[in-house]
């Protein structure tokens, strides 16, 4: 069973202006982009669970000419409200890091 | 056939470019050079406070190289977002450091400066007219919001800009700006594809950003003709794919297909990106869809107070054990010294003191999935707010002092339970600031809420 991370190019969060988070799952390689997306570790209902958002505040992309999977939310806390300890929203992308992908 | 060539210098003004890329970029004859300098990104401090994220220094060096090129070949030169929040402080900062360099050279020039800060009658008008919308999710709207806001800035569009070329403008210095309009204005004003012009300019509003594994900050090129758009690196070394260029409409977006400009939508649903060879990329198909309404975006920043700051790590297992509980009946008994300090003047509503624990959930908060492991030591980041920074300041001292010494039951004596990397233990932060808005207002057309100025240098 692999992790997420070591199937992906790259998965970053970033900030997608002050009051949402985006999260990108890119691939290099075609096959492996698709058999992720069909083994449906990551889907709307996963993502809402882990980022604890409803899933009606999901939005929930494939990118084929990117080979990704990008998912936007409300910022948990507004981009540097006193409470957000991440002003860029860089490093909220871990636990997608840790999904378990079937062989 | 029409073509619109355009240089993009770098991703943000100030971050800096190989002056052999940029100077290939030249060598192609672009119809105009542009870079953004600004974003949200950095935070509301900077709109705020008005003040830049990048040095002069910085900030200087790739504007003499910029306005190097421009002079030489004659063409338009625009820099967005000036300052980082594109207030007006920011674009008098810009426009400073243009005729410094002007001066400096002996370049002669008409300029433009395209200022897009508010005045609060303007935006209260508006709003009880029910022109200020809010986009989702957005904070609550008043009157007082706008009020209370230190700063509020509109987002302008191309045609602000465009106006300033055509009345004109070889160089034009706007106030905020949406990063595409900076790049998109020029083609669009050449008449080539609406389409390719606004995806071209999403493409190139980062820089190198759009590369394969992007080195450093650096100039990239764009070809904008009618129903497509090519693009390429201008350091030899680097290059741009096709997946490349497709996942640059993720970066910092909420939907990577649909991006909202003030008259409409690029819509790159429908984009085919193709290889030209193994370092440029041919992108057909995108399109622009115009709404039938102008909305222009706001960016406020609002006063939150004056904090002050204190670092400290433990070590102590003891501690680590207990450590909530530790912090929070080390709050509770300092609620009582705040009340004796301060002779009750500073009520329990006056401040807050909040503590971050790095080591265990500092960086991802109430969402951290793994806040039940803890390391054999954390960091503690303290940050008292107050309405004072003077009240900030004397709060930080005493508890420093407070808690350096707060007791655990399983000590008999004085402990000293916090490593203070620093001393004094407490810095002062100055002052804090939120984001406010999130709103689109309605105007009558896309012109009234900038004011442009023209220089002759």
């Amino acid at each position: 069973m692999a992790k997420l991370g070591d199937l992906a190019r790259l998965i970053r969060s970033k900030n997608a202006g002050p009051f949402q988070l985006t999260f990108d799952v890119m691939f290099d390689d075609d096959q492996v982009y698709r058999k992720v997306l069909e083994a449906k570790v990551l889907t709307k209902p996963i993502f809402a669970s882990l980022y604890q958002v409803q899933e009606k505040d999901v939005l929930f992309f494939e990118h084929d000419a990117a080979r990704a999977i990008k998912i936007t939310i409300p910022r948990p806390c507004v981009q540097c409200d006193p409470d957000d300890g991440d002003a860029y929203g860089g490093q909220q992308h871990s636990p997608l890091v840790e999904l378990e992908v079937p062989d | 056939m029409k073509e619109a060539r355009v240089l993009s210098a770098t991703g943000m003004l100030g971050s800096g470019f190989m002056e052999t890329s940029f100077e290939r970029g030249v060598s192609l004859s672009p119809h105009v050079i542009a870079c953004d300098a600004g974003s949200t990104d950095g935070g509301p401090a900077h709109l705020g406070m008005g003040q830049p994220y990048f040095s002069k220094e910085a900030t200087k060096r790739d504007l003499l190289l910029m306005m190097k090129g421009r002079d030489r070949l004659d063409i338009p030169m625009i820099v967005g977002s000036c300052g980082f929040a594109g207030g007006d402080q920011g674009v008098d900062w810009m426009r400073d450091i243009v005729l410094e360099l002007a001066r400096e050279q002996g370049f002669k020039f008409r300029l433009a400066l395209i200022r897009s800060e508010q005045t609060k009658e303007y935006l209260k008008q508006r709003y009880r007219e029910g022109r200020i919308l809010p986009l989702d999710p957005a904070p609550s709207l008043s009157e007082e919001v706008i009020d209370r806001s230190a700063h509020i800035v509109a987002v302008m569009g191309h045609e602000p800009i465009v106006a300033a070329i055509e009345g004109g403008a070889q160089i034009v210095l706007a106030g905020r700006a949406t990063d595409t309009s900076l790049f998109a204005a020029v083609p669009l004003m050449m008449g080539v594809g609406a389409g390719p012009a606004w995806h071209a300019a999403k493409t190139l509003e980062c820089g190198t950003a759009a590369t394969v594994q992007r080195k450093r900050p650096d100039s990239i090129f764009a070809w904008v003709r009618e129903d497509h758009f090519d693009v390429e690196p201008m350091d030899m070394d680097a290059r741009c794919s096709p997946q490349s260029v497709a996942s640059h409409t993720l970066y910092e977006n909420a939907d990577p297909f649909l991006i909202a400009e003030p008259d409409g939508i690029i819509d790159s649903t429908a984009s085919r990106y193709d290889a030209l060879n193994d370092r440029a990329v041919r992108v057909s198909g995108s399109r622009f869809r115009k709404n039938d309404r102008i909305t222009i975006k706001l960016e406020g920043a609002e006063l939150v107070g004056h904090q002050s700051v204190i670092f400290a790590g433990v070590r102590e297992p003891f501690i680590l054990r207990q450590l909530d509980e530790w912090l929070s009946a080390m709050q509770a008994k300092f609620a009582v010294r705040v009340q004796e300090l301060f002779n009750g003047s500073v009520g329990p509503e006056d401040y807050r003191i909040r503590v971050r624990v790095y080591g265990r959930d500092g960086v991802m908060g109430k969402l951290e999935p793994r806040v039940a492991e803890i390391g054999h030591e954390v960091g503690l980041l303290f940050t008292i707010t107050t309405a004072r920074q003077e009240t900030s300041r004397a709060i930080a001292k005493t508890f420093s002092h407070f808690a350096l010494h707060f007791p655990i039951p399983e000590w008999r004596g004085l402990i000293s339970g916090l490593a203070f990397p620093l001393t004094p233990p407490e810095l002062d932060k100055g002052p804090v600031y939120r984001f406010s808005l999130n709103h689109v207002v309605l105007p009558e057309n896309p012109f009234e809420m900038f004011r442009t100025e023209y220089l002759e240098v």
